[in-house]
């Protein structure tokens, strides 16, 4: 009896089985035709789904770095200044006009009136108070960005002072000392202004319950898989929102996510490989969308290693890389090689410095006197992960092995996963290693300072790099607050980097984007997160 | 029977137990801190070390392995380091995405598998036996990363028949009861959405299933020749009875019981194994949760997520030992 059931099972399953597939192929052709527009109705599209590689890991800004989380807080938070559209240049935000003393020490801002919180709670200079108070009693694990302001309340490197209230729509920032990049640091993404009410109700689970005054209101967060957030009817902005919704999508998989948006399931990929653009192109229904450069990919070499603590076997592994071929592999041309340790998109960038050429007879000779005749043997770590700025580290390793041998210095090419790669990395364990940077604020401390001075060792100096003479130029940077003199400053930064050699820098990628062609005014930003209050559909 | 399954269940608990051991000393070896990763890219030293303690991290590991077998036995599965979020309350959705996915993986295997083996018995060096066996061949061999995206190419943006990623149509979610969508769907009598699902479902499950399916094919194969070289299968024939009953009455149920053990460890495999199918796909289930959860350092979720496929491992091969004495009263239990 048993047996006979079984069998009946087995036979009914095969049966049940051919009716699905038969059933669903006869459905999908009419429903599911390629060509079809995704709207149930015929009416214009006002959804879009954005397809990216990673969740985000918070969705209240100030408590992460991570870049994806950017992506959709941008749409859903605002801060008291912005950057411009294309660039980092700042413009008004929430805040519509703003006044530094003489001084550099007072700011004062004069917020937009009538606009409210997704909650419905007004907008006002106590909810800045407030957000500021919030960032500076917090510390570097709950709100890692606001070391962009020196530190915390009671960290002695910390800038502002005190932020008041003058009144209900006018705000105050006392600062302790000048600093430089202030106002663009008050545009950064986690500096989002938070409405207070929602984040004294929901406490540390703000991070899943984010509500700002933002063109986007939060609707749904299903982990690993997407979030929703919608148009916010309430928006200062006339005419914004254009669309009625955005799903941001998690697709890890380069590929996959390509076929996706051929198939129309996305309407937007973030990550497109640059040696997908042919493929995007060949399509006539997508479109490639550039991202302006503002990163460097760099080849770091640990200064406190042998050989690499003598300058002139860092120049001499500086003039034996090809650049250019590199950047024609695997960038599909879309790179600038790299003089200097930022782009040339940032104020301040020194033109006048001149690249080591691709001249191994020069790397030879420079060896030799470095004592290094007969070459050696080194590590060249390479990312496990594709970034912007490297998108296959493990195929670059290989040119650069191969170029490495031909001055005698034999490279073996090591890798390990990403987390593990970072620690390795700010311990100074690697030989060389490869990394890159994409700028925050577009501002040259932020990449110099950042990534360079001795003050950074431990964090992202990862090169073990410390020159004193670039240590004084770059905190006399900090607090002068002329323009002019600043990009003196760091031009001169920039020849002291160029000597030392610390790195080999390689390129300045431009991050690729494809979307649908009927996706209009998708402007993509540097800092790599944009709001899309203003895309629509054709 | 019944003092069989508890004596079995019972026995469960020190397997389980030592797995937590290996698991936390296998995690915890893994270089790596998750404070760092935590703080991203920008941290200080300072800010790590003090996060680690914040942690719980810097303890001795004995002590912090105490700890996680404490809450463990009051059925905490502890916090996630990512989302702060208790792993009890989070872990559902990704793992009834994953049972779905599997259970039609699986489905799809032994139908197909367990047919095809049989027939190519019965017709031992036939054209159907070699193209059979070559095809599970090459179903054994073929990575599923490759096939994964062959079916979306050829499927999805070639024929446009079905949907490259994801479990539902995004433009139109399904409300989760279950979370087991295909259940979801036809507790709200939503027949549209619970074909999308079905359609969302076919190509991962292929994927998922190819390799064993091969491995059944393969295995019902030969067990089924084993017996049927045997006398009473040839009396059987001698009198004339239908082939269809010959081998689904006769030959399969002293078949099947190999065929079983290798469907009961494949299972398993698949739970557990479904991360490249998960990330092509894009399936938000307990592989890509995993897998995350170790590029993170999220120790918590990794002890928990290991530990419940590991308990689900142990469950199947527990049905499967009982089932043989479904097939086959001739098998007892003894002490």
């Amino acid at each position: 009896m048993k047996k006979k059931s079984f069998t009946l099972l087995l036979i009914s399953l095969l049966a049940i089985s051919m009716f699905l597939v038969g059933c669903n192929s006869k459905s999908s052709s009419e429903s599911d035709g390629k060509k079809e527009p995704a709207t149930s109705n015929g009416s214009k599209k006002d959804t879009l789904v954005y397809g990216r590689g990673g969740d985000s890991t918070s969705l209240d800004p100030i408590t992460t770095t991570e870049g994806e989380a950017f992506k959709v807080t941008e749409n859903i938070f605002e801060t008291l200044l912005e950057y411009g559209e294309k660039d980092t240049t700042v413009q008004p935000g929430l805040a519509e006009k703003w006044e530094p003393s003489e001084d550099g020490l007072t700011y004062t801002f004069h917020l937009r009136q009538g606009v409210k919180f997704h909650d419905g709670t007004d907008f006002n200079a106590e909810a800045v108070v407030f957000n500021f108070d919030r960032w500076m009693n917090g510390d570097e694990e709950k709100f890692p960005y606001y070391t962009m302001f020196g530190g915390y309340k009671a960290d002695e490197g910390h800038v502002i002072k005190e932020v008041k209230a003058l009144d209900e729509y006018t705000v105050q920032f006392v600062l302790k000392r000048p600093q430089a990049p202030f106002l663009k640091n008050l545009a950064m993404s986690p500096f989002g202004i938070a409405s207070p009410e929602a984040v004294k109700k929901w406490g540390d689970d703000f991070r899943s319950h984010p509500v700002g005054t933002g063109p986007f209101k939060f609707v749904e967060w299903k982990k690993k898989d997407r979030i929703v957030v919608e148009k916010n009817p309430d928006y200062w902005q006339e005419g914004l929102p254009k669309l009625n919704k955005i799903i941001f999508r998690v697709i890890p998989e380069n590929a996959a996510r390509l076929n996706a948006l051929s198939k129309g399931e996305i309407d937007v990929m973030d990550g497109l490989n640059n040696s997908d653009e042919a493929t995007v192109k060949s399509d006539d229904k997508l479109q490639i969308i550039e991202r302006p450069s503002m990163n460097v990919g760099y080849i770091g070499l640990t200064n406190t290693r042998k050989p690499f603590d003598n300058k002139l076997v860092r120049q001499a592994i500086n003039y034996a890389i090809d650049k250019k071929s590199i950047i024609d592999a695997f960038y599909g041309g879309k790179a600038l090689p790299a003089k200097n340790p930022m782009p040339p998109s940032i104020e301040g960038y020194n033109d006048a410095i001149e690249e080591y050429p691709y001249d191994l007879e020069k790397a030879k000779a420079l060896l030799k006197e470095a004592g290094y005749e007969k070459g050696f043997k080194m590590d060249l770590w390479a990312m496990p992960v594709a970034r912007p700025y490297m998108p296959e580290a493990q195929k670059v390793a290989e040119v650069i092995q191969e170029s490495l041998s031909k001055i005698g210095v034999t490279a073996e090419i090591k890798s390990v996963d990403w987390a593990t790669y970072l620690e390795k990395a700010t311990k100074g364990e690697f030989d060389a290693f490869m990394l890159g940077w994409t700028g925050d604020n577009g501002d040259p401390d932020n990449f110099i300072y950042t990534l360079l001075d001795k003050d950074a060792i431990g964090s992202n100096n990862y090169s073990y790099y410390s020159n004193d003479e670039l240590h004084n130029i770059l905190i006399e940077a900090q607090t002068e607050t002329d323009q002019a003199k600043r990009n003196e400053l760091y031009k001169k930064a920039q020849e002291i980097i160029h000597d030392d050699a610390p790195w080999v820098p390689l390129v300045h990628s431009t991050p690729l984007l494809a979307a649908s062609k009927d996706v209009l005014n998708y402007i993509p930003h540097p800092t790599g997160s944009e709001c899309l209050s203003k895309v629509e559909f054709k | 029977m019944l003092t069989y399954t508890v004596r079995r269940i019972l026995a469960l608990i020190p397997v389980l137990i030592g797995m937590t051991l290996v698991v936390f000393a296998i995690i915890h070896a893994i270089p790596g801190n998750p404070a760092q990763v935590i703080l991203g890219q920008r941290a200080t030293q300072e800010a790590v070390a003090n996060l680690t303690a914040q942690l719980g991290l810097d303890r001795p590991w004995y002590i912090q392995y105490f700890d996680y077998i404490k809450s463990l036995l009051h059925g905490d599965l502890g916090v996630s380091l990512e989302t702060r979020l208790p792993i009890n309350e989070e872990i559902w959705p990704y793992l009834a995405a994953t049972l779905e996915l599997t259970i039609v993986a699986m489905i799809i295997a032994i139908v197909i598998g367990v047919n095809a083996g049989i027939i190519s018995a019965w017709f031992s060096n036939s054209w159907f036996d070699y193209t059979a066996m070559i095809l599970a061949l090459i179903g054994v061999s073929m990575p599923i990363f490759w096939l994964g995206l062959m079916e979306q190419w050829a499927f999805s943006i070639e024929l446009g028949w079905l949907p490259t990623t994801g479990r539902e149509d995004v433009r139109d979610p399904i409300t989760a009861i279950t979370n087991l969508y295909m259940i979801d769907t036809l507790l709200q009598g939503n027949f549209t959405q619970f074909i999308t699902v079905i359609k969302h479902l076919i190509l991962p499950s292929i994927a998922l299933a190819t390799i064993p399916m091969a491995i059944i094919a393969r295995m019902t194969r030969a067990t089924m020749l084993e017996v049927m070289k045997s006398d009473y299968i040839r009396t059987a024939r001698a009198k004339g009875l239908r082939m269809f009953w010959v081998v689904y009455k006769h030959s399969l149920k002293n078949a099947i019981i190999p065929v079983l053990t290798v469907i009961g460890l494949q299972t398993g495999l698949l739970l557990g194994g479904a991360i490249l199918t998960e990330t092509i796909f894009s399936w938000p289930g307990i592989g890509r949760y995993l897998y995350d959860a170790i590029g993170y350092r999220d120790y918590p979720v990794i002890q928990s997520g290991i530990l419940i496929i590991a308990a689900i491992f142990v469950l199947i091969n527990l049905i499967v030992d009982l089932l043989y004495v479904i097939v086959d009263p001739r098998i007892k239990f003894t002490k």
